[in-house]
């Protein structure tokens, strides 16, 4: 059923005719810093997550130079802040150093960058909308993304601690007594309210998009006409809805513990680093299901959007409907509803009820069911296709194919014994970066391109683009494949000097190449980081429909005013209608556009007494 | 150019594929392998262990084939697109009979890989199916304390108790064991959360402070085999170095008897009573 539009009431068609602009004059700080006009916030969300992903890149360079250089004089960083060590980092530090990469790269770039920049900008527009339902809050989203931001760097400095030390999982006991990080004190506090921060941001933005989805539908623009990249918001944003909650009760009570005298998570008689004895009554493993309970799927708010974007982006590019579309609402449905049940795949060694092993192996083996459906209806997506191999395409072969070995290896997990060999090793760590990077990442990089023209009126250079693909592709695969290895080795995660183990020490020349291509890797994002900020201001300029798409934003102007469309969207069909025998001459048929036939000269004006 | 994309696409399996079957002669695979002076030569030195690698071994085999044919199918289609460039494209929205297929053939490996395994994992993890000689007599407590392992053993001929006894041995990162026979022992935690890991012998156990939890494996082979930290606990996780000594029964025995003699050391010289004790 589609609900109609607002927007196209008689009055407000008039007051759109009349121009927003006439009626909405806003100055500098009302358009471009507190805006309520979600593309702005979408671009917003967008170059803050850019810059976060700098952030949390060099904090991940610096993880490398360590395991490959361990105790060694680590460039820029090590000068700055160990100078009278000659560069020499400290263990805290590195503990650190790979807990905030973490959380920068989770809570400040994947997940703000898949919701909040693209969720925000497309969801409006692809729909047929003005605006998102309520713009004030869209706004508080973004604007709460800044404390978070403040949070997480007071929380490296030295004064309170110098950061926090208890991974971003932050288990108990270890985030819980300040003892047992000593120096990490008020870091720690300060961890715990950026990501209450993060999760304001988040639920905020969840209740928008589902609102807008459900309620602001242009109309004919039923359910199973939106795009796979709506659908694939809308699912994200119930994810979000429901998990979040659970991660920011769980960040209070570990609050309570560090600092009001709780003791959720703090067994009896636990005596850390020579303090007093713990009163207790609690249970550390309360924690690992809490946390996990929100951050499993959290791994699918980090996956889902980026699915949903390569479906559409690989459509357009092989001027192809999309192969099962129906299938594919109804596997990311299947991946969203199974990820509530499979938290308990991260606690296999935990120490909780071996039966909780055999059903959460089970409901994570069928996991890799829908993920498996979708590879296969993206590869006959691209099957007969007319294809255009431009940086967009790549990037989503990319996303494919990186989500093959991803969705693989993580079988191996969900075997409950072969887990605990390779829990908490980098087999673990190969794997989830190759669903948030070699998927997640490049389908972000595709939509960077993808939707730049709607955002900025302008193109990106191609040649940079496919460029930065080539040595982010390189660069990736070279520092992340081997570390299946390291992990079949038995290499742990997290260890600042992995060589002090005799069994490990061979793999040490194996981690200095990988740092070198994660170097390469690093150094390539700046392409990206040049291609977009120039293109922004002289990128070539580029009409309503570069690519030739569907969907409903591409009918607006590039890039859309206020109120986004000139004229009222009314939909007639779904989003996938390339190389249709309807189109005629051209390969699309958007959305918007009346069906060809009711159209022809040759018709004879409607009978006024047979009106439909 | 677009035949260049799609062999750039193909090259970087093949260069995956090449990269997994060099791993184990360059020991790049499990611990040992490929390396000629290793004791174990990349095998698991507990029966269970050997069911994990072979489970692994299983899993890999259908990841494998997953992967080449998934990749040849990706090959293909692009390798198609590059050719037909400028041709029109298919107009279809999807085959329901292959969506069938493509649910029902992956559903059936998934549950045959799930049901397969749980074995195993019954076997290791719950306690009603621990062998009797583990579960009669543990051999150690190992407590986890940041950054070391703490090893309590009863005295010789006596069983291990949960409270400490005045005659219990005690060591730090030397854990003994005997060959052969199934061993328990009682994981414990001091402070923070750890992890008993022994990658030769694939077993894995978090250590949570306020629980004790036993854990069982069987040693095939002697020797020293390393025991880690498998969970962050602190700036000095990477440092809880540790090992495991596999012996024989009789040189377990006599390692306990020693240890008894070097903690009840007095420094008291009666030559009757040493005569006595040294039988």
């Amino acid at each position: 059923m589609s609900t109609i539009n607002p927007a196209s009431t008689p009055e407000a068609l008039a007051h759109a005719v009349h121009g927003e602009a006439a009626h909405h004059e806003v100055g500098f700080v009302r358009k471009y810093l507190f805006s309520t006009d979600h593309k702005m916030i979408g671009v917003q969300f967008l170059i803050t997550t850019l810059l976060m992903l700098m952030v949390g890149g060099a904090l991940a360079l610096c993880v490398r130079w360590q395991l490959a250089y361990p105790w060694d004089r680590m460039p820029i960083v090590g000068d700055l802040l160990f100078p009278q060590q000659g560069g020499q980092i400290s263990p805290e530090f590195y503990t650190m150093l790979f807990t905030m990469h973490a959380t920068v790269m989770i809570f400040l770039v994947i997940i703000p960058v898949l919701a909040g920049a693209f969720g925000n900008f497309c969801i409006p527009l692809m729909i047929g909308a003005d605006d998102m339902a309520f713009p004030t809050l869209n706004m508080l989203s973004y604007w709460f993304m800044w404390p978070a931001i403040a949070c997480f760097g007071l929380s490296f400095l030295e004064v309170f601690g110098g950061g926090p030390a208890a991974g971003w999982t932050s288990y108990p006991l270890l985030a819980d007594l300040p003892q047992a990080a000593p120096g990490s004190g008020w870091s720690q506090n300060f961890w715990l309210l950026g990501v209450t921060f993060v999760g304001f941001s988040s639920m905020m933005g969840s209740i928008n998009y589902l609102t807008t989805i459900i309620n602001m539908r242009a109309p004919g623009m039923t359910l199973f006409r939106m795009p796979m990249t709506i659908w694939a918001m809308f699912i994200t944003a119930i994810l979000q809805a429901f998990a979040l909650p659970v991660l920011t009760a769980a960040g209070f009570m570990q609050v309570g513990d560090r600092m009001f005298g709780t003791v959720f998570f703090i067994p009896s008689g636990i005596v850390v680093n020579n303090a007093a004895p713990t009163i207790g009554g609690g249970q550390p493993l309360l924690w690992q299901h809490l946390f996990w309970f929100y951050s499993h799927p959290a791994v699918y708010i980090m996956l889902l959007p980026a699915m949903g974007m390569v479906s559409d982006m690989l459509s357009t590019m092989c001027r192809k409907p999309l192969f099962g579309y129906k299938p594919m609402v109804y596997a990311i449905a299947a991946i969203a509803g199974l990820g509530f049940i499979v938290w308990g795949h991260h606690m296999f060694t935990s120490g909780m009820n071996p039966a909780l092993g055999m059903t959460f192996m089970i409901s994570t083996m069928m996991i890799a069911l829908p993920s498996a459906i979708k590879t296969f209806n993206w590869i006959g997506t691209i099957w007969g296709g007319n294809i255009r191999f431009n940086t967009v395409f790549l990037n989503c072969v990319a996303f494919v194919s990186m989500f093959i070995v991803g969705g693989l290896s993580g079988i191996f997990m969900a075997a409950v014994p072969v887990d605990i060999y390779f829990h908490d090793t980098y087999f673990i760590v190969a794997l989830f970066h190759y669903i948030l990077f070699g998927s997640t990442l490049f389908g972000v990089f595709g939509a960077i391109v993808y939707w730049f023209p709607k955002m900025f009126g302008r193109m990106m250079n191609e040649k940079l683009g496919k460029l930065h693909f080539v040595l982010t592709f390189i660069g990736f695969n070279g520092t992340f494949f081997p570390m299946h290895m390291l992990g079949i080795g038995g290499m742990p995660r997290r260890y600042a000097d992995p060589y002090l183990h005799p069994y490990l020490h061979h793999l040490q020349p194996m981690n200095q190449i990988m740092t070198w291509f994660a170097i390469l890797m690093g150094v390539a994002q700046f392409i990206l980081l040049a291609n977009f900020f120039y293109s922004m201001f002289f990128g070539e300029k580029c009409g309503r429909n570069p690519w030739g798409a569907n969907s409903l934003e591409w009918s607006a102007p590039s890039p859309p005013p206020h109120g986004n469309f000139d004229v009222p969207p009314v939909v007639y069909r779904g989003p996938y209608e390339f190389s249709s025998p309807l189109s005629g001459d051209k390969d699309f048929l958007p959305q918007t556009e009346p069906p060809p036939l009711a159209n022809t000269e040759e018709d004879e004006p409607p009978d006024p007494d047979e009106t439909a | 150019m677009r035949y260049f994309w799609a062999a750039f696409f193909m090259f970087w399996p093949i260069v995956a594929i090449v990269f997994f079957a060099i791993s184990p002669a360059m020991n790049w695979w499990f611990p040992g392998a490929g390396d000629p002076d290793s004791l174990t030569k990349g095998q698991s030195m507990t029966p269970l262990g050997v069911d994990i690698d072979n489970l692994f071994y299983l899993i890999l085999i259908i990841t494998s084939v997953v992967f080449v044919l998934t990749h040849i199918a990706l090959g293909y289609v692009l390798f198609r697109g590059a050719r037909d460039e400028g041709k029109k494209a298919l107009f279809s929205h999807g085959s329901h009979a292959l969506e069938v297929m493509w649910t029902i053939v992956p559903t059936g490996i998934l549950i045959f890989i799930s049901l397969y395994q749980l074995d195993v994992w019954r076997k290791f993890r719950v306690i009603s199916s621990f062998p009797e000689a583990a579960v009669e007599a543990p051999v150690a407590e190992v407590t986890a304390r940041q950054f070391e392992w703490r090893i309590r053993y009863p005295a010789p001929g006596k069983k291990l108790q949960l409270k400490p006894q005045p005659d219990d041995l005690y060591t730090v990162n030397d854990l003994h064991v005997p060959t052969n026979r199934p061993v328990m022992i009682q994981l414990r935690s001091e402070d923070v959360q750890h992890s008993f890991f022994a990658p030769h012998l694939r077993v894995k156990q978090d250590a949570v402070p306020g629980q004790v939890i036993p854990i069982w494996f069987e040693v095939t082979q002697a020797g020293h085999y390393p025991l880690t930290c498998a969970e962050l606990c602190g700036w000095g996780h990477y440092k809880m170095k540790a090992r495991i000594v596999a012996e024989p029964q009789s040189q377990f025995g006599k390692y306990l008897h020693d240890l008894q003699h070097e903690q009840n050391d007095d420094g008291v010289q009666d030559k009757k009573s040493d005569d006595a004790e040294d039988e």
